[in-house]
């Protein structure tokens, strides 16, 4: 029971960590300070690293940036305000939530293309598929009795007959 | 043959030639990694920055010359910083104006590797903590920027300033501004 209990524990310390990569010592004014802070220095992506959010960074500048995104949030500015400040600054690469701006407007529309594309690819292909199979069902038909010999068409003619 | 099934044969030689254009771009010099500046066509921010030789107050107002200038964030901890020190060296003896920004720099070490290699600035600003970066948008040492005679930022390079950036890419827009400045 003991060992489950330490490799639990452990466990949970090796899931967990990642989520507190850089400890800074903020006193925060209130939990929603705190909440804000840590929402933001996860949305906001580190200019240096580039794959890493300013909270998982130990870069200089995200350094920097999460004290600026503390100080900014003392002086009581909103979430907003705080992006704003920072894509002022460092462009819109900051923020991993792309606005709509006419060099990001193919991201926005190429997904929704792309599935009426294949939608539109998908059921042309479908509407083909029947309309060639029906033919061919009729031709092979005709074809068959065409290609019978004479004498062929005089049995079953007179079979045809005989049913009837 | 039905010719659909040429499509992944031509989707796959679309994404050679994307690939391609891409690592040809990346082995002649290109960082996919640069971002672009957002201050560019904006003036440099207001704020007051002691000198570091002086420790006197200076404003933005120091950036505003009526001629080009270059405004060079570097450090001492920076080693592409010490690389690019010669040739700025040179570009202040061609008579280039260059303001420096001393960024989260210890001061005494910043005076003493001046003294040692020269000093191509004509004034540089102390910014320890790094506020007066933070507003130009720096992400990393050394960076250099392209400032008017009216002291809007026109150009931002991250990298080191040397001859062949200077010649193909620095100068024709200092040119340019130096024209249009008259």
């Amino acid at each position: 029971m003991k060992k489950l209990t330490a490799l639990l524990i452990m466990l949970v310390a090796v899931v967990a960590s990642p989520c507190f990569a850089a400890i800074d010592a903020f006193n925060f004014s209130s939990a929603q300070q705190e909440n804000d802070y840590h929402a933001l220095t996860n949305e906001l992506r580190c200019p240096q690293c580039q794959n890493n959010n300013i909270a998982d960074s130990n870069a200089t500048i995200a350094i920097d940036m999460r004290a600026k995104v503390f100080e900014l949030l003392q002086e009581g500015k909103t979430k907003q305000d705080v992006v704003n400040y920072m894509v002022e600054r460092y462009g819109h690469f900051v923020t991993y939530n792309p606005p709509i701006t006419v060099a990001t407007i193919l991201l926005w529309i190429l997904p929704a293309l792309l599935i009426c594309f294949g939608l539109a690819f998908v059921f042309r292909q479908k509407g083909k598929t029947l309309i060639k199979n029906s033919s061919q069902d009729i031709s092979t038909e005709n074809s068959t009795v065409e290609n019978l010999s004479d004498e062929q068409q005089k049995r079953l003619k007179a079979l045809l007959k005989n049913k009837e | 043959m039905n010719k659909k099934l040429y499509l992944p044969l031509l989707i796959f030689l679309i994404l050679v030639g994307a690939f391609f254009i891409q690592l040809r771009q990346n082995a002649s010099g290109g960082d996919p990694k640069l971002l672009e500046s957002a201050l560019v066509g904006k003036p440099v921010p207001e704020k007051v920055m002691q000198g570091l030789f002086d420790n006197k107050d200076y404003t933005s107002g120091v950036f505003k010359q009526g001629k080009p200038i270059l405004l060079n964030v570097w450090a001492t901890w920076c080693p592409t910083c010490y690389a690019e020190h010669q040739y700025l060296n040179e570009l202040a003896k061609q008579g280039i104006t260059i303001i420096g920004v001393d960024y989260k720099d210890d001061s005494a070490k910043a005076v003493k590797w001046l003294k040692d290699l020269d000093n191509p600035y004509q004034l540089v600003l102390k910014d320890e903590k790094g506020s007066l970066a933070l507003d130009l948008g720096v992400y990393g040492a050394p960076e250099t920027f392209i400032i008017d005679g009216k002291g809007v930022i026109h150009y931002r390079l991250a990298g080191d300033v040397n001859e062949k950036v200077w010649k193909n890419t620095l100068l024709p827009i200092y040119n340019q501004l130096l024209e249009d400045g008259k």
